[in-house]
């Protein structure tokens, strides 16, 4: 039988405030345990939530960003739980009336061709706390500095057909929210968590099959592992005959695999009702506005953009506007050049070359994109060669010069295009080779086509790589087809 | 000095006649010598009181003038105060210290008040008697073999028995209202909002709201002004101008219309507690006040909405109390589940098991339309019950309870219990401001008069019930001491 598979996906975003959702703690990672944790986030008798109207911008420009609906009242919800690092008892999140209502999210496809994944909502929520299992000897330690940290739930309809597609979504999400600076995305430090609703269901049919959740899957890889993972569990269980039971799974990245976490009869009924402590929050037209004037461009947008007005193709201008760092420097590369063709091959080829090779991300490239667009300026101006240009790009990498120009002078690089001194620089190579002359001209047109690149070498050579290589394989022709 | 009310203290400091010192002195020591019997307080913070009176002395004495400075006051230990143990009534958090102050204390602090100590209660403010409190019930000054009234029965008891002048009390159902009316004492309700609840343990907090009880409606406007306003640290409080409560006082009340609700005049209504109502009504007629009945078709509906929308707040404010990071917890845990199952077995009383389980019911999957959502659908008919009368009427008038004062232990049934606060518990599912001052006797037990006004009249409530005490002296009446001891 053919299956298909189906997935949604519900992705927690750590938002990038300064301090915590309903308090002024601060949200910074890696801080010693328990340091981060205020009586609020404690959760002592007594203490009150304030809602962080940084928490709200961020989601209202999330949904602004995705074209969603922005409801005018939104609702803080008490999810009620026993767990020792959800200090409360309850978490803070919404339900019935979150903040951001229906929208789409434009995805790209391995063959670059676009897909709209529709989302169901996103709401507001605060992080719980950390369990530590490890070094207490059987007991478990609880680190508290993350509870109350922002979140944004993204939950999306199951329009997902294979994990490629869910890794991509994820991917367009990472993209929006780095973009509008709403969240680091940093997926290893956790802010970025997805749960995956998992089903598969008979080609053809129309009502979905019975889903698994598998929680908590934090990296692009492990998502894509994971829900391939779980769609072979599922065909292999049904097509012996069995059945797929509702539940939550853990994926074990070390085992890559998913095993059953609690079926749905071990459920909790969390008691949702709205949090007596915060007001509904209001959100008037002129809010909205403010906030939608705030937005930069946005990844599909300036894909859009590269691809259209820029003239880059589907897949350059995928790749440059994946993230708003290597957009940005493209842009700021374009700027410099003036050449968004040369600029895209400059940037996907040899600087990410680079920047792979030693593991750096773009922003802290040690090569401007001031200095790079120097740089392709140069080529273009036809100042050096694109041998010679490489060597100027290795050079400002090492930080052996601090411009293009300086090197390029500096290492006398500058393309030789006076015609006189080539034609020595040929004179004299041709005087030195008697043997490969006479080869030369005893060989056939065809023949000697092949032949000229040992001459074109010995030039460059002399050059040491500055002569313009276009002069010099026309003067070089010339002169060897004269006798 | 101990039968003095706040305004008088005030000025006895101020012209010398008494420092600071001695009075928290004198008040220290009769609650030593009395309090055995009555155990109004849980906690009594002789070295932090005897502190601040020297400070507010010494400021005095630097030119210092603000009002409040050197005054006692005791302090319902629901109320957070940094470094001194919160109990809330309960073996849950016999041994819980605050880290910070509730807001109202600060502000209080802040203007030179004195704090005498911490006062009992009904477990998580969960009664009608002080009888739940993990500390031991609460006696009624006037007469040993009562009850105060809860759940504020230590506060009310406290300023009774002449052991503070005034006390911060909290009102989720009538916490303030019923026991100061049981205790022959004034005490207000604020409009939800008016008060920070900051550092206030929360019993349901859509309804909890914390007040002043002293011994006449011009004290509680003293300390209303003291520690009203906006909290930024409380989303619930409104950002409102605090007017001033004492300039109203003194309005003269010619023209006044009083509704009286009819409702609250029916079956179960004391007879002795009527006939004082009615005898105070006269004197508001003799005052100028126009009096007329008017209606409130839900009240029936009052007591069952509370009993669904408080026990669910409850269920889950009092999750924290896992004996995870503060509070009680159990010897010997063998798991999690043990640990959590113990602690709170051992750790909360039976009453505040009760709600808990009640409103862990009432929003359970399935359960949560039928009682939640219906009760909240009643909460907003009997709110514009109040909004439609005041469109009639200034102020509503009726008891503060049913009866003055049951016996220690008579009500063993939980029901009949909640029914004590069939006449105040609207009020805060309302949300609305309700003040309770002394109308007479029942013998030697005190009985209540409510009167209530719109969203923030508690100006209007002050002046009501402060021509009220200018005309009568109910209030100035005290238990005698031979009762005391």
């Amino acid at each position: 039988m053919q299956w298909e598979t189906v997935i949604g996906l519900e992705v927690h975003v750590q938002l990038a405030t300064q301090s915590k959702i309903f308090s002024g703690a601060s949200t910074a990672f890696g801080a010693e345990p328990n340091t981060q944790a205020c009586a609020i986030d404690l959760g002592l008798p007594g203490v009150l939530p304030v809602l962080n109207e940084g928490a709200v911008a961020m989601a209202v420009q999330f949904g602004l960003a995705i074209n969603a609906e922005i409801p005018e009242t939104s609702l803080f919800e008490r999810k009620n739980y026993f767990y020792p690092d959800l200090p409360k008892g309850y978490q803070t999140s919404q339900m019935a009336q979150p903040i951001v209502g229906k929208g789409e999210v434009e995805i790209l496809l391995d063959d670059d061709s676009r897909k709209r994944v529709r989302i169901h909502h996103a709401h507001l929520e605060e992080d719980a706390g950390k369990s530590l299992h490890e070094d207490f000897h059987g007991m478990t330690g609880v680190d508290l500095n993350r509870a109350g940290t922002p979140l944004l739930e993204i939950v999306s309809e199951p329009d997902m057909r294979s994990a490629r597609e869910a890794v991509a979504y994820i991917r367009a999400l990472h993209a929006i929210v780095t973009y509008l600076g709403i969240s680091d995305g940093n997926m290893a430090e956790g802010s970025m968590r997805c749960d995956v609703n998992v089903s598969v269901r008979p080609k053809g049919q129309e009502t979905f099959g019975t889903r698994a959740e598998i929680k908590n899957v934090n990296s692009f890889r492990f998502v894509e592992r994971a829900i391939e993972f779980e769609v072979e569990r599922q065909i292999e269980l049904l097509e012996d005959g069995g059945k797929v039971v509702q539940e939550t799974r853990l994926y074990d990245p070390d085992l890559d695999e998913t095993r059953s976490m609690r079926t749905k009869e071990e459920a909790n009924d969390y008691r949702y009702f709205p949090c007596p402590d915060l007001l509904p929050v209001m959100l008037d037209e002129a809010y909205i506005e403010h906030q939608r004037a705030t937005l930069p461009e946005l990844p599909s947008e300036k894909r859009d953009r590269f691809e259209n007005t820029l003239g880059l193709s589907a897949y350059d201008a995928g790749v440059l506007s994946s993230t708003r760092p290597m957009a940005e420097y493209f842009e700021a590369v374009l700027a410099v050049c003036g050449d968004a063709k040369q600029a895209a091959n400059w940037v996907q080829g040899e600087l990410s070359a680079h920047l792979n090779r030693e593991n750096i991300d773009i922003g802290n490239s040690p090569v401007t994109p001031e200095q790079l667009g120097e740089l392709i300026s140069r080529v273009l101006d036809d100042t050096i060669n694109g041998k010679a240009a490489k060597q100027v790009f290795a050079a400002l990498w090492n930080n052996e010069g601090t411009s293009a120009d300086e090197i390029i002078d500096a290492r006398g690089l500058k393309q030789v295009t006076d015609t006189g001194a080539i034609e020595a620089m040929i004179d004299q190579v041709i005087a030195e080779s008697p043997v490969q002359v006479a080869q030369y001209r005893e060989a056939d047109e065809a023949k000697r086509g092949k032949m000229i690149g040992y001459f074109v070498g010995q030039v460059m050579k002399a050059s040491r790589g500055t002569a313009n290589p276009q002069q010099v394989n026309g003067l070089l022709k010339q002169k060897l087809d004269q006798a | 000095m101990h039968q003095m009310t706040l305004t008088e203290l005030a000025k006895g400091i101020k012209a010398g006649d008494f420092s600071s010192r001695e009075l928290t002195t004198s008040l220290l020591d009769r609650i030593e010598r009395l309090d055995g019997d009555i155990n109004s307080f849980i906690t009594v913070t002789r070295d932090q009181a005897l502190a601040a009176a020297d400070a507010a002395d010494q400021a005095r004495a630097r030119g210092d003038d603000r009002p409040l400075a050197g005054l006692p006051l005791a302090i319902k230990d629901i109320f957070c105060t940094r470094g001194i143990r919160t109990s809330c009534g309960s073996k849950m958090l016999d041994n819980f210290q605050a880290p910070y102050s509730a807001t109202v204390v600060e502000k209080l602090e802040a203007a030179g008040m004195v704090s005498l100590g911490k006062t009992n209660m009904d477990e998580f403010a969960m009664g009608s008697s002080n009888e739940s409190s993990y500390y031991g019930p609460v006696k009624n000054p006037w007469d040993l073999s009562a009850v105060p009234g809860g759940s504020s029965g230590g506060s009310a008891a406290a300023v009774a028995a002449g052991f503070a002048p005034a006390a911060l009390g909290t009102d989720t159902g009538g916490s303030i209202r019923q026991p100061a009316a049981f205790c022959g004492i004034t005490g207000l309700k604020p409009t939800y909002g008016r008060v920070s609840r900051y550092g206030m343990v929360a019993f349901a907090s859509s309804l909890d709201q914390g007040g002043p009880m002293a011994r006449s409606a011009a004290d509680c406007a003293l300390l209303l002004g003291a520690i009203a306003g906006h909290d930024l640290r409380d989303s619930t409080s409104v950002a409102r101008v605090v007017p001033d409560y004492l300039a109203e006082l003194d309005t003269p009340l010619a023209g006044l219309k009083i509704g009286l609700p009819k409702e609250y005049f029916g079956d179960g209504l004391d007879d002795e507690v009527e006939g004082a109502i009615r005898e105070a009504i006269g004197t508001f007629e003799s005052l100028g006040a126009k009096v007329c009945e008017v209606s409130l078709p839900h009240t029936h509906l009052a007591v069952p909405a509370y009993y669904v929308i408080a026990p669910a707040e409850a269920s889950s404010n009092l999750s924290r109390y896992d004996g995870v990071r503060f509070g009680h917890r159990c010897d010997n845990p063998v798991d999690l589940e043990d640990l959590y199952k113990r602690s709170r077995a051992e750790g909360f009383g039976d009453e505040v098991k009760r709600r808990i389980l009640i409103g862990t019911h009432t929003l359970s999957e399935g359960f949560f339309d039928a009682y939640y959502r219906k009760a909240q659908q009643v909460r907003r008919l009997i709110r514009q019950d109040f909004l439609d009368a005041f469109e009639e009427v200034d102020v509503l008038m009726g008891p503060a309870a049913p009866t003055p004062a049951f016996d220690l232990g008579a009500k063993k049934d939980p029901v009949s219990m909640y029914l004590q606060d069939i006449y105040t518990i609207a009020i805060n599912l309302a949300g609305i401001p309700g003040i309770s001052v002394p109308a007479g006797f029942a013998g030697k037990r005190p009985i209540g008069l409510q009167i209530l006004g719109q969203h923030f009249a508690e100006g209007q409530l002050l002046n009501v019930a402060h021509q009220f005490q200018q005309a009568t002296d109910w209030h100035r009446r005290h238990p005698s001491d031979q009762e005391t001891t």
